[in-house]
């Protein structure tokens, strides 16, 4: 019984910080945010030099073949730091591509996919917020996709998507097949923008190799969000508790005040301990399959929750200049926004959590 | 990380639950009034209650290892049997006395404590010093080979049932406020030592007023040297931290509630259907899975001797389980409607919130205010997690301290 990371582990992360904060400072990512262009090419190659957009795929096809704990700890990093990358929507596929592709699509797309020279990405959602399987209506005839997903995070660099369509299977479409059309939704987070896309009558091939692939793969996204949050919700106390120690007013640091320094400490026990709850959540999922699917919706509920009220009171601590686009606030405090809203709201995987439980 | 346990352990879990067999007491002994005495007495000698004390101060002595303290303790709570005490002499005198203690201190204290045969109770709060435990007033004065007490304290939990009593007195009035403090254990029947009991809101009286007028203990019943009282009473206070701090007991209290919401009804329904209560019970169990999986993430921290590694959410511990256990009292006064007008029965009280009856929720409900205040105030827990878990500034003192 061990409930704590591997040196290797730790070490990841550890290497990833090391890059994220010589190559992604916040004020490269301003300028990402100004553009409104969500993604930065040379980031992502130096991510994929050292490995990172192959980690969870088989050493056979040229990944790394890590687990899910390990994507969550990359998670946790990107969302610290609010990397403006497209590594969520990638890993999502190529799990999806692991789990249900033939060997002869595994062949085909894995090995530059974990080169990071090909960029996958996932369509889920329908309308807005139909993520779950039962509910997905894009139709498939004759190998030809057409209907419409929203919420397709970085669609516009990917080269391949990974798309639900109705009856809850998935099925592969290069996004150069002639019928597919990508409209910018303009996202709150710049770091990762998303997409509409049409398909109409878009060649595919379905990922059939068994299982309920959309389902295990969407579990396992509910705790790489959680991570991520976790990540950007702890940069945000460390933004708060950096401009308690600085911030003078009536001639003290405003953190001597206990009115201010309460606040931050309450965050910070939202916040911290749950480090352990998406630790949980992101192992329970690959080994723990009674408790994974739950576990996984019950981490992601209540972290991005908990962050997004936290990421509030980070706003308000900083007063005026808090309000500004200026303050790196802003940047983790959209990063929140997203995860808490990708793959079901608190609110729908509470619902979820409670008929898990046979409630 | 693996959550399964290696084959060893599972051994050791199997060996556990072998000698739990034994509980409760075969035929008429099961009811002998010190049954839970015997039957914990026979968990000392085969090695699984009082694991980590020497067996010369009455323990198994067996070596430290956390893992298995874990499995003992998960298959003694999981069999309702009496395993290591967690009342203030076993928990929290005994590892002082094991860290602190003289040689003699130890013979003398411990084995009665973990035998249940001595009492203890805990005198450090006084009428004018709460949160600012430092600004204790009351006396020891040497005097030939006896130390004098004189002053007061209060919020003394269980002092009329207890034989002795650590606590904090003032032996250098001079020194500076946390330098003139030692850490004496007084006899309750030395002349001149007086309880009285003061009754809680519950309408229980576990809570006393102790008073000094010249009481003399011997000089040797002090634990450390005279000026070290405080460095030791903080050690004992992280034994009570820990107590407080316990995720079985949020687990078990959720799932109670799980079990009220499902007796009673809401619009002619059961409870547990309605869907803002169902969200509510799930908001609240991100936070007690939340303390669940974090204990495992400081254990683990512990066993392989990184504790640094969890000092945050280690320091956070106590509030933590506490507002989760608020919450879940909150959630359930809120099932009770009009029952909730209701005053707590005796057997509630003596229960202290444990009771799964209506007024025992009542009680429960007031009950869980308690352990928010005792062993260091929240606001006491947000400054130390303010100030030692993330750096911000002190809190301005007087310059005179």
């Amino acid at each position: 019984m061990d409930f704590g990371l591997s040196e290797e582990q730790e070490l990841l992360q550890e290497t990833l910080r090391g890059f994220v904060s010589k190559e992604c400072s916040a004020s490269r990512l301003r300028e990402i945010f100004d553009a409104g262009v969500g993604h930065d090419s040379s980031l992502w190659s130096g991510l994929a030099e050292m490995g990172f957009a192959g980690l969870n795929i088989p050493e056979e096809y040229g990944g790394a073949g890590m687990e899910i704990l390990d994507l969550a700890l990359v998670c946790e990093v990107l969302g610290e730091s609010g990397v403006p990358v497209p590594f969520f929507g990638h890993v999502m596929a190529s799990l999806a591509l692991v789990q249900g592709g033939s060997d002869e699509q595994k062949s085909r797309w894995l090995p530059s996919l974990a080169a990071g020279e090909k960029i996958a990405s996932i369509a889920l959602c329908e309308a807005e917020g139909e993520w779950n399987p039962e509910q997905w209506q894009c139709g498939v005839k004759g190998g030809r996709v057409f209907g419409s997903k929203s919420f397709v995070p970085s669609a516009d660099v990917a080269d391949l998507l990974v798309v639900g369509v109705a009856g809850g299977g998935l099925v592969l479409v290069e996004t150069e097949a002639e019928g597919v059309r990508v409209e910018n939704l303009d996202g709150i987070d710049r770091s990762r923008p998303v997409f509409r896309v049409e398909f109409d009558k878009a060649a595919s091939s379905p990922l059939d190799a068994g299982g309920d692939v959309a389902r295990t793969v969407s579990d396992a996204g509910l705790a790489l969000l959680a991570a991520d949050a976790f990540g950007a919700a702890s940069r945000l106390i460390d933004l708060a508790v950096e401009y308690a120690k600085t911030r003078e007013q009536f001639g003290q640091k405003i953190g001597q005040f206990q009115a201010v320094k309460h606040q931050i400490a309450r965050l910070a026990l939202d916040i911290e301990p749950s480090r352990a709850l998406y630790w949980y959540g992101a192992y329970a999922v690959e080994h723990l399959p009674e408790d994974g699917a739950r576990a996984a919706a019950l981490a992601k509920s209540h972290i991005t929750d908990r962050a997004l009220s936290a990421a509030r009171a980070v706003v308000e601590l900083h007063g005026g200049l808090g309000f500004t686009w200026e303050c790196d606030v802003q940047m983790g405090f959209k990063r929140l926004m997203f995860d808490r809203g990708f793959l079901g709201t608190p609110a729908v995987l509470r619902d979820r959590c409670a008929a898990l439980a046979g409630w | 990380m693996d959550l399964e346990y290696t084959e060893k352990y599972q051994a050791y879990r199997d060996e556990v639950r072998l000698f739990l067999k034994g509980w409760p007491l075969a035929g008429d002994a099961a009811d002998r009034p010190d049954a839970a005495g015997v039957f914990r007495k026979r968990g000392i000698e085969a090695g699984f209650v009082c694991r980590n004390v020497p067996t010369e101060y009455g323990g198994a002595g067996q070596e430290p290892d956390a893992l298995k303290d874990a499995i003992v303790r998960q298959e003694f709570y999981a069999a309702g049997a009496p395993g290591d005490l967690t009342s203030q002499g076993a928990g929290m005198l005994v590892p002082t006395l094991l860290e602190f203690g003289t040689e003699a201190q130890k013979k003398r204290f411990i084995p009665k404590a973990l035998a249940d045969e001595e009492r203890w109770c805990q005198g450090y709060s006084e009428p004018g010093s709460g949160s600012d435990l430092a600004s204790l007033q009351c006396r020891a004065t040497l005097d030939g080979d006896d130390y004098v007490l004189s002053g007061q304290k209060i919020w003394t939990s269980n002092a009329r049932q207890a034989d002795w009593m650590f606590g904090l007195f003032r032996t250098d009035p001079s020194a500076s406020k946390h330098a003139g403090i030692s850490y004496l254990l007084v006899d309750m029947k030395t002349p001149g030592v007086e309880v009285r009991p003061l009754k809680e809101m519950t309408g229980g009286m576990e809570f006393n007023e102790i008073f000094f007028n010249d009481a003399r203990v011997p000089a040797e019943n002090i634990v450390g040297k005279p000026g070290e009282g405080w460095a030791v009473s903080r050690a004992t206070l992280v034994h009570e931290r820990n107590l407080i701090a316990n995720p079985n007991m949020m687990r078990d209290t959720f799932n109670d509630l799980l079990d009220l919401a499902r007796g009673v009804e809401i619009d002619g329904c059961p409870a547990l259907e309605d869907r803002s209560l169902r969200q509510r019970l799930v908001e609240i169990e991100g936070y007690v899975r939340t303390g669940e999986t974090s204990s495992m993430l400081q254990f683990t921290a512990g066993v392989r001797g990184e504790p640094l590694k969890a000092m945050r959410p280690m320091m956070m511990g106590k509030l933590y389980s506490t507002d989760t256990m608020q919450m879940i009292q909150k959630c359930a006064y809120d099932l009770l409607g009009a029952g909730g007008m209701l005053a707590p029965t005796s057997e509630d009280v003596a229960g202290w919130g444990r009771n799964v009856t209506a007024t025992g929720w009542v009680e429960a409900y007031i009950f869980s205010m308690g352990p928010s205040i005792a062993g260091g105030a929240s606001n006491i827990q947000l400054n130390i997690i303010g100030e030692r878990g993330y750096g911000l500034p002190r809190d301005m003192r007087p310059p005179s301290s």
